[in-house]
C-alpha cells in the first residue's frame, strides 16, 4: 500500500491501474513573513487509496490543514508552495492552470471545514450555496438545482428539507450547518473529499453522528477520505491507515489498528499515551514535556529531538544532527526516527 | 416591519423637538439684527420696532419659540423675515438645482468610490492599493470650496479655448421645458410638479430630448459634482477597501474557493454583498449631507440651491428661513437613517426588524 519509498512510487504513477487517487510527495509549502519563511507543510508525503479513509492527525500547527490546502492549491498569501508534488488520478495538480484547479475543486476533491456555520455565506440561503456547485460544475439551471438540493439535503439526514433549503446559515444549529457543508462537499459525487476537522466545533453526540454519515457515505460511493484531526478518538473510530504530523511533516504512518498497538515514533506513543482512559484515574495525564518547535526555527536534527525521552534513554547522538527519513519499521509501517535504523537496514 | 418603521418614527420626535429648541436658540445667538439686515443700515429706531413688532421679534424669548413650536406643529415654518415669503416655498424652489447636485455627487462618488476600494482590497499592499488610499486620504481632508475653487479654476480658466474646458460657474442655457415636447400643461414655477421637474436641468433635457441641452446641463454638472463627491468617495472607497479586506479573510470565502468558484465570482458573489453592508451606511448619510446642501460648492460654483439659500438665510438673520431649513435636513436625516436601517435588514438576513 504505502511501503514504497519515493524513488519506486514516482516510477509507478505512470502504471494507472496502480495509481493511488491521490499522492502527495514531499510536500513544502512556506509562508514568507517578516519574522523569516515559517516553513508549515516540510516535507510531506502520503497516499489516499480509492474508497479509504486516511487520518492525518496532529496538534495544532502542525501542518495538517495546511497540506490539504495546498492540495487544493488554496493557499493564501504570503504562503507559497514551494516544491513536491500531489498527483490526483495521476496527474500533478500543482502543473494545473487555475482555470483546471477551479473545475477540480468541488466537483473531482470538496472539502468539509470545522466551523460549519461561518464556512457558510450568511447572507445566501443554504440551498443557493447548494445548488451553486452544480450550477458551476454541471452546468444546472436553478429550478433543477433546487430539487437537486432537496434531494441532497435529504441524503444527509436532514429533516424536512424544503424547508431547511430556504433557511439562512444562522437559522441552523452546527451540527445542521455541517450537514449542509457535507451535502455540498457530495454534491458532485467527488472522488476525493477532505474532511478538515469536520467534527471539533460540534456537540460530542452530534459528533458521532456527523461521522457516521461521512463513513456511510464513504461506503455508498465509495470516494476516498483524508480525515484531519487533532483527536486520537476519531481516527481510531474512523481511519483505515493514519499519518501523524509533527512540525510540519509526516512522522509515523500505519494501518490504524497497528498503530494504536504499536506506536514506533516516541511522538506518536507520546500523544496515544496522553489519551485519557475512562475508568482510570491517573492524578496526572501522561503529557510530552516541553513545546512544538518554533517552524520558523527549526532544530537541525529530528523535530521531535529536543521533547524525546527516547532520544536519551538510547543515547543516540545523530538525532540532533541529522533528520531522518521516512523508514519502512514494519511492512506496511513507516517512521521517521533513527531508532528504528538498524531495523530498516537489516 | 410597519411597526418598527412607527416606532421609529416615534421616537424621532424628542430628536427632532430637541433639533427645534437648537436651531432656535442658536439663530438667537448669532450676532446682528434681522430688522436692519432685512431693511438696510438706515432703518431708523421707529422702523425697526414697527417691524419687530409686525414679525413677533419683541415678544420674550420663551413665547416666540412657544408660538414657533405651535405652527410647526401645524405644518407652517413661517415666513421668511426678509422677503416676506413663506419659506417651504422658498426651500421646494432651491430644492430641484440641490437635488441634482446631490445625485450626481453621489454618483460619481459611488461609481469612483467602491471600484477603487474593490481593486485596493484585493490587491491588497500592491502599488494601486498605496496610490489609491494615499489620494483618499488627500481627498478626505481636502476642503471642499477650495477643491471646487481649484478644479473651476484649471478647467475653467487654464484650459479655456481647449475641448476639455468646462463652465467655471453659473447655471446651464435654459432650454424648453419638458412637458411642451410632451404635450402637458405645465408651468415653470418649482411649486407644481411640472416645474419641479422642470428646473432640474438634466432631467428636464433628458425628457424633452434635447440633446444639446443635456450636455450644456452635464458640463455644468460636473466639477460641483466632482467637487462635492470627493469626500464622499474618499471615505467609500476606504469602507469598501477595509470592509472587503476583511471579509476575504473569511472562513466563507475559503468555502467558495473550494466550491470551485472562479475569483471574480468570488468577489462579487460571495464577498461584496457582505462587504458593502458598512459602505451602505456610509452612502446614505453622506447622501443627506449631500442633500443639506453643500453650501460653500453652491456659493462657489453660483448654483442658486438650497445650500446657496441657508448662506444667504444665515448671513442675513434670516431666522425663520435658518431654523426651517435646519429643522427640513434634521427630519431628511432621519428618514435616510430609516431607509439605510431597512435597507440593511433586506442585505442582510441576520438583521430582523422587529
Amino acid at each position: 500500500m504505502a511501503t514504497e519509498n519515493g524513488k519506486e512510487a514516482r516510477t509507478k504513477s505512470t502504471d494507472t491501474s496502480g495509481t493511488p487517487l491521490l499522492r502527495v510527495n514531499d510536500l513544502k509549502t512556506y509562508f514568507f513573513t517578516r519574522e523569516g519563511t515559517v516553513k508549515a507543510v516540510d516535507g510531506v508525503s502520503l497516499e489516499v487509496q480509492r474508497g479509504e479513509i486516511r487520518g492525518i492527525v496532529g496538534e495544532s500547527g502542525c501542518g495538517k490543514s495546511m497540506t490539504a490546502m495546498s492540495i487544493l492549491r488554496l493557499v493564501d498569501k504570503p504562503g507559497k508552495i514551494v516544491s513536491g508534488d500531489v498527483y490526483f488520478h495521476g496527474e500533478n495538480l500543482l502543473k494545473k492552470s487555475r482555470r483546471e484547479m477551479a473545475r477540480i475543486r468541488g466537483r473531482k476533491i470538496s472539502v468539509i471545514f470545522q466551523e460549519p456555520r461561518s464556512s457558510l455565506n450568511p447572507v445566501l440561503r443554504v440551498g443557493k450555496q447548494l445548488t451553486e456547485v452544480l450550477r458551476i460544475h454541471e452546468g444546472i439551471n436553478s429550478k433543477q438545482g433546487q430539487a437537486r438540493a432537496v434531494d441532497l439535503l435529504k441524503e444527509v439526514g436532514i429533516p424536512d428539507p424544503q424547508k431547511r433549503s430556504t433557511n439562512y446559515p444562522h437559522e441552523m444549529s452546527g451540527g445542521m450547518a455541517q450537514r449542509v457543508m457535507i451535502a455540498m462537499g457530495m454534491a458532485c459525487a467527488p472522488d476525493l473529499l477532505i474532511a478538515d476537522e469536520p467534527t471539533t466545533a460540534l456537540d460530542v453526540t452530534i459528533q458521532a453522528q456527523v461521522l457516521d454519515l461521512i463513513r456511510n457515505l464513504r461506503d455508498e460511493h465509495g470516494m476516498g477520505v483524508m480525515l484531519i484531526t487533532h483527536d486520537m478518538g476519531v481516527v481510531a473510530e474512523m481511519a483505515d491507515i493514519v499519518t501523524v504530523m509533527y512540525a510540519g511533516t509526516s512522522v509515523e504512518e500505519a494501518p490504524t489498528e497497528e498503530l494504536f498497538e504499536e506506536p514506533l515514533h516516541p511522538y506518536t506513543q507520546g500523544l496515544i499515551a496522553s489519551i485519557p482512559v475512562m475508568g482510570k484515574v491517573k492524578d496526572r495525564l501522561d503529557v510530552i514535556p516541553g513545546r512544538v518547535p518554533d517552524l520558523i526555527d527549526m532544530p537541525v536534527g529530528c523535530r521531535f529531538a529536543p521533547r524525546c525521552k527516547a532520544r536519551i534513554e538510547n543515547q543516540l547522538t545523530k538525532c540532533e544532527v541529522e533528520e531522518p527519513d521516512m523508514l519502512d519499521a514494519r511492512p506496511g509501517h513507516r517512521v521517521r526516527c533513527w531508532l528504528y535504523e538498524s531495523e530498516n537496514a537489516s | 416591519m410597519a411597526g418598527y418603521v412607527a416606532r421609529r418614527l416615534t421616537l424621532a420626535i424628542p430628536v427632532l423637538f430637541g433639533i427645534l429648541f437648537v436651531t432656535f436658540a442658536l439663530a438667537r445667538l448669532l450676532p446682528g439684527d434681522p430688522c436692519r439686515s432685512a431693511l438696510g443700515e438706515k432703518a431708523t429706531d421707529e422702523i425697526c420696532d414697527d417691524f419687530n413688532e409686525r414679525k413677533g421679534l419683541n415678544k420674550p424669548i420663551h413665547e416666540q419659540f412657544w408660538i414657533y413650536l405651535q405652527d410647526v406643529v401645524q405644518g407652517d415654518l413661517g415666513e421668511s423675515i426678509k422677503e416676506g415669503r413663506p419659506v417651504t416655498e422658498m426651500l421646494v424652489e432651491r430644492l430641484p438645482v440641490t437635488l441634482e447636485l446631490a445625485i450626481a455627487a453621489m454618483t460619481f462618488a459611488v461609481l469612483v468610490g467602491i471600484p477603487l476600494g474593490i481593486v485596493s482590497a484585493y490587491y491588497h499592499n500592491s502599488a494601486a492599493d498605496v496610490g489609491t488610499m494615499i489620494g483618499a486620504n488627500i481627498g478626505v481632508s481636502m476642503p471642499v470650496f477650495w477643491l471646487g475653487l481649484m478644479l473651476s479654476y484649471f478647467f475653467g480658466v487654464s484650459l479655456k479655448d481647449t475641448p476639455l474646458w468646462l463652465p467655471p460657474s453659473g447655471m446651464p442655457a435654459s432650454i424648453a421645458p419638458w412637458y411642451e415636447a410632451w404635450g402637458i400643461e405645465g408651468s415653470r414655477d418649482a411649486l407644481t410638479l411640472t416645474g419641479f421637474i422642470a428646473n432640474m436641468n438634466v432631467l428636464n433635457a433628458i425628457l424633452a430630448g434635447n440633446t444639446e441641452g443635456l450636455r450644456d446641463a452635464l458640463r455644468h454638472l460636473i466639477l460641483p459634482g466632482v467637487a462635492v463627491g470627493t469626500i464622499p468617495l474618499s471615505i467609500i472607497a476606504r469602507m469598501t477597501r477595509s470592509s472587503l479586506l476583511e471579509v476575504l479573510g473569511l472562513n466563507y470565502i475559503r468555502t467558495a474557493r473550494a466550491k470551485g468558484v472562479r475569483e471574480g465570482s468570488v468577489v462579487r458573489r460571495h464577498a461584496l454583498r457582505n462587504a458593502l453592508l458598512p459602505v451602505v451606511t456610509i452612502i446614505g448619510l453622506s447622501f443627506g449631507t449631500l442633500l443639506s446642501g453643500a453650501i460653500l460648492t453652491e456659493t462657489v460654483f453660483g448654483l442658486s440651491g438650497v445650500g446657496k439659500a441657508l448662506y444667504d438665510s444665515i448671513t442675513g438673520r434670516d431666522y425663520t428661513v435658518v431654523q426651517a431649513f435646519t429643522l427640513i435636513i434634521a427630519i431628511m436625516f432621519v428618514f435616510i437613517n430609516l431607509i439605510v436601517d431597512a435597507l440593511y435588514a433586506y442585505l442582510d438576513p441576520r438583521i430582523r426588524l422587529e
